[in-house]
């Protein structure tokens, strides 16, 4: 169950950042002035932290997706060990992103 | 929420429709496909945007006119668009379904998700096809070394 609530939550999160993201990148349609004035605003410490749960929300329900597919046309017997497995790819890709993503944000 | 919920297995209200277009059969099937074909064009429009490089701090508009001006991620970002907003908008009206308890809270938000889906990618499309790399009358340091060319 703690895995639908997740997909659900994450689900609802990036549809309202995929709502802001096409309209900041529509911006590039404008000028080059008003494109990289909101870019910056991506470039910040605060925002580094709140792309991190971003890239962790759409991880998690990428392979929890994956993971819904796979019962549905495979076999639900093995639900529980692959909701094991999707934390494990979790933590591996994040431990992948993570530190450098931050060097990129707090070095600059 | 005061309407009862039925017993479970008890019989529908109302007989389920025999003919026509199982809609909500293709919907389903929708988010499985999507789903796969989006973990590719995401997980790879992270990595580009996020990992390769200096990630986050090198956005600006010439690195995004770079990737524009190549019909390869041109097409990339506009399956991902068509692909992630419907399959959101789909995903969103399931929640409006399970969650709005009114027809007429019902009818609005998934109004208001359908619009939000048509106009953003209306936009996005059009962003993405009519976009110049290269806009005239630009200081030069802002637009990608390539234009320096024409
Ligand atoms: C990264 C690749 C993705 C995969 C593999 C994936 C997979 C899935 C799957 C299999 C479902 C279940 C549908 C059902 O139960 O009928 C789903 C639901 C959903 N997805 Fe995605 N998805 C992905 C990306 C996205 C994106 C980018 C968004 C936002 C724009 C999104 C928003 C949603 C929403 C709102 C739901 C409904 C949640 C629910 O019904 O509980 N997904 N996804």
């Amino acid at each position: 169950m703690w895995s639908w609530v997740l997909h659900r939550i994450t689900g609802v999160a990036i549809f309202f950042f995929l709502l802001v993201h096409i309209l900041d990148t529509a911006l590039v349609r404008v000028s080059p002035e008003a494109y990289n004035a909101v870019i910056s605003q991506y470039q910040t410490p605060i925002m580094g932290l709140g792309e991190v749960a971003l890239v962790g929300a759409i991880v998690f329900h990428a392979f929890n997706g994956l993971r819904i597919i796979a019962i549905d046309f495979w076999n639900a017997k093995y639900q529980r060990v692959l909701f094991y497995v999707v934390i494990g790819l979790w933590v591996v890709t994040m431990l992948a992103f993570v530190p450098r993503h931050l060097i990129n944000v707090f070095s600059h | 929420m005061t309407s009862a919920l039925a017993a479970p297995r008890s019989p529908y209200a109302r007989a389920p429709r025999k003919n026509g277009v199982n809609w909500e059969k293709w919907g389903w099937l929708y988010m499985r496909v999507s789903g796969i074909v989006l973990v590719v064009l995401i997980f790879g429009h992270l990595f580009v945007n996020l990992m390769v490089g200096e990630g986050v701090s090198a956005l600006n508009f010439a690195f995004v006119s770079g990737k524009l001006a190549n019909p390869f991620w041109q097409w990339w970002d506009v399956a991902m668009l068509w692909l992630a907003l419907i399959h959101g908008g789909n995903g969103m009206r399931t929640l409006v379904n399970d969650y709005a308890t009114t027809r007429v809270a019902r009818g609005i938000l998934k109004s208001a998700i359908l619009a939000a889906v048509v106009i953003l990618i209306v936009l996005g499309t059009l962003v993405v096809f009519t976009f110049d790399a290269c806009p005239a009358g630009q200081p030069a340091d802002l637009l990608p070394t390539f234009c320096q060319a024409l």
